[in-house]
């Protein structure tokens, strides 16, 4: 039996989407050696794995992701984080400091407070037990400039384009400075707040507009005018 | 009490035996568990039955008052049906208000007897728009072993069918008791049979054991005549609609069974 | 008594100027609150309803947490002035049962063991209430979690049959529901040929209630048609002007 879409296609919960000998690849599952969509998303045929590309998603922690959080508690032991997800992260003190904390002498919130922004990497989750974070990494740790846009986690890979072609083309058309979280969260920090607010305004588009094709050539085209470059 | 809570290694034996046609307790998938009914067992209700479905124990008071008809039925009487999960009954219920497990209880009793037309309302209007006669039917969960829909049913029906209404006469628009009474106006004798789906295939009457592992319960309400009066379905699982009509056949067939036994008590 | 009214006429032709077997006009948007997860709006005949979700989240209170999946809780509420006379908005005992049904027809559906110790909370809203309302409600809640990006083995559509003027009749409107012989609310899985909701009130012979039941199932394929076009349609509009523009 042939593939039942066309690749790119919109497909909704309980398409059947192939029938026989082939793999349930995202958002997908099988059920009697027939692949069916479990999101509403574009359908993508790769050989023998179906998957199905998100048009909205939640963000679950995966060991290794880059997220942007929030403090909301302190404790004896760490933080709490609010990673924009159904699970709260814990950052323990030994993930956050480079030396031993003294809980005599010191107090958690000089080193982070309620409400501030951290860019943490995730070390481990289950789905048991809550994710673990840590920012004892260069280039993680206090958020302390910019702007935070919020997407649908289901729009990162597409922010970032195909090995970063997007982030790139950006950064460099903004002059801003684009840190993105794979938990729908973007920092964006520019020299001015128009910079930031052209950036902010692509990115949203790009959310808006992620299952469109000829994305990155349209969002540079829109960046170059909003900055009065037009390019004709 | 073992079925709290069931583990894995029951339910596959509970769904096993049910493959082959057999139940854990002995029973056929067709089979009901030994019923008993008592009725007229409270003095104070005008109406009251005990039911016994195995070990599931449940006693219906019936009490009449009087009260206003709803605006767009002025001639009828009233039929309010409550259910009580009482907390002695089992170490799940919890005294308090009730739960969307007992309201629903009760919606469903209350959808057989309303839907068969079994209590002649229109006969219970005493003065129209103004005055009716309001039945109360209470549904006592006194022990809980699976299945309380059914007892409730057979308990709710067996004590209407001994509920006595005051004699009245109205003297300047008031109502006055006098002595004596008379039965309740009843036409129909809704009787409900309830299946359980283990693993896609259908038992009936089933215990608390195989509600715990059920995928989906299934309740068909038969009138006198032979004509489903009532529907519910439960549970988290799902019924293709060949199990639907296959179960409407055997509940039809169950129900005039079950309907003997109460007539008879 | 009052007059009888007439449910259906000689020409077969309902009080609404419907044929027996013809469903309502059904309007369905999505994604239009912006601070649920997901969202969807129905109108189908008069009735108007919403329908929000907020999830998987963090369980509140959190004793209520399951260890082994997402804990789906629903509400299914209809608004003071959705009716003729006005009701109280403290939730009914017929509210509390259709929100318990409801949650039951979806729970097959959503994959909830992919997200234990969270919640998923759907709520649904009769703005504007017309007969079928719980049926209406499932269309579109399925519609609100499919926005929510929730992951689910098939969209959850509804649709009642029943008889009324001595007819079998398909997506029964407020005066055929109350004065009609029966009314049966199914709500189905069309990829599975699964049954999530049945109910049914009134009197029919097993003969009728089976042709009523097919006649629903043939209902809900027809708005899970619908369903599906209205979720593609939320993206292919932005895809098509987007692409148009591109090709300027």
């Amino acid at each position: 039996m042939p593939f039942l879409y066309e690749n790119r296609q919109i497909v909704t919960p309980g398409d059947l989407l192939a029938e026989g000998d082939y793999l349930a690849g995202f958002n997908t599952y099988k059920h009697d050696s027939k692949i069916y969509a479990s999101r509403l998303g574009l359908v993508e045929y790769k050989g023998r794995k179906i998957d199905v590309v998100a048009l909205n998603t939640f963000y679950i922690p995966q060991a290794g992701d880059l997220v942007i959080g929030k403090i909301v508690e302190s404790n004896l032991h760490g933080w709490t984080v609010d990673i924009n997800s159904p699970y709260p992260a814990i950052l323990r003190t030994s993930e956050a400091l480079n030396r031993p904390f003294r809980p005599q002498r010191d107090e958690l919130s000089e080193f982070l407070d309620v409400n501030d922004l951290i860019f943490a990497k995730v070390i481990s989750f289950d789905r048991t037990r809550d994710p673990n974070l840590t920012i004892r990494e260069p280039d993680l740790g206090k958020i302390k400039y910019g702007q935070i846009v919020k997407v649908s986690p289901a729009k990162i890979p597409r922010i970032i384009g195909r090995k970063g072609s997007m982030i790139g083309m950006l950064k460099k058309e903004t002059r801003c400075n684009i840190t993105v979280g794979q938990n729908g969260l973007v920092l964006v920090s520019g020299r001015t707040r128009e910079d930031e607010r052209i950036a902010i305004t692509a990115i949203k588009k790009i959310e808006e507009e992620a299952h469109t094709t000829g994305l990155t050539d349209r969002i540079t085209e829109m960046v170059r005018k909003e900055r009065g470059e037009v390019t004709q | 009490m073992t079925s709290i809570m069931v583990s894995r290694i029951r339910r596959q034996q509970i769904a096993q035996l049910i493959a082959d046609g057999k139940r854990l307790d002995g029973r056929g998938p067709k089979d009901y568990r030994p019923i008993q009914i008592e009725s007229g067992i409270i003095g104070k209700a005008e109406g009251s039955a005990r039911v016994r479905l195995g070990k599931t124990e449940v006693m219906v008071g019936v009490k009449i008052d009087i009260g206003e008809p709803f605006s767009d039925r002025p001639n009828e009487g009233v039929l309010t049906t409550n259910a009580e999960f009482v907390p002695l009954a089992s170490p799940e219920f919890e005294a308090g208000p009730p739960g969307e497990e007992s309201m629903e209880l009760a919606r469903v009793v209350d959808r057989g007897i309303r839907e068969s037309k079994a209590i002649e309302l229109e006969k219970l209007c005493i003065i129209p728009g103004k005055k009716v006669f309001v039945i109360f039917v209470d549904v006592y969960v006194l022990n809980h072993d699976g299945n309380l829909i059914d007892a409730s049913t057979l308990a709710s029906i067996a004590a209407l069918m001994n509920t006595k209404i005051f004699k009245y006469e109205i003297k300047d628009g008031e109502v006055e008791k006098k002595p004596g009474f008379s039965p309740l106006p009843l036409r129909d004798v809704p009787i409900s049979v309830t299946f359980a789906s283990i693993n896609g295939i259908l038992v009936v009457d089933p215990w608390l054991d195989e509600e715990e592992v059920m995928d989906a319960r299934l309740t068909i309400a038969f009138s006198k005549d032979g004509r489903i009066c009532a529907i519910q379905k439960g549970g988290s699982g799902t019924l293709s609609p060949q199990q639907i009509i296959e179960a409407a056949h055997i509940a039809k067939e169950k129900t005039e069974e079950l309907r003997e036994i109460v007539v008879k008590s | 008594m009052t007059e009888k009214i007439v449910l259906v006429n000689e020409d077969g032709i309902r009080t609404d100027g419907r044929k027996l077997s013809e469903l309502r006009p059904i309007k369905l948007e999505v994604g239009i609150l912006s601070n649920a997860d997901g969202s969807a709006y129905i109108e189908q005949g008069k009735n108007k309803i919403l329908a929000a979700v907020y999830g998987p989240r963090e369980v509140h209170p959190r004793h209520m947490a399951l260890p082994d999946r997402a804990l789906l809780r629903c509400r299914y509420h209809m608004a003071p002035f959705s009716v003729e006379e006005r009701k109280s908005p403290a939730p009914s005992r017929r509210e509390v049962e259709l929100s318990k049904v409801i949650r039951e027809a979806f729970e097959p559906a959503i994959f909830l063991e992919k997200f234990p110790r969270t919640s998923i909370d759907l709520f649904i809203e009769v703005l504007q209430a017309d007969g079928g309302t719980r049926c209406a409600g499932v269309t579109v809640a399925s519609l609100a979690l499919a926005d929510a990006g929730i992951p689910m083995r098939d969209l959850i559509v509804a649709c009642a049959a029943g008889k009324a003027g001595g007819h079998l009749v398909l997506d029964l409107n407020d005066i055929e529901d109350k004065e009609g012989e029966a009314d049966i609310p199914v709500a189905y899985m069309p990829s599975f040929n699964a049954v999530s909701l049945l109910q049914m009130d009134g009197l029919l012979t097993i003969e009728e209630f089976q042709q009523a039941i097919n006649l629903a199932l043939e209902g809900c394929k027809q708005i899970y048609a619908l369903q599906k076009e209205a979720l593609k349609a939320k993206y292919q509009a932005i895809k098509e002007s987007a692409e148009v523009t591109e090709e300027e």
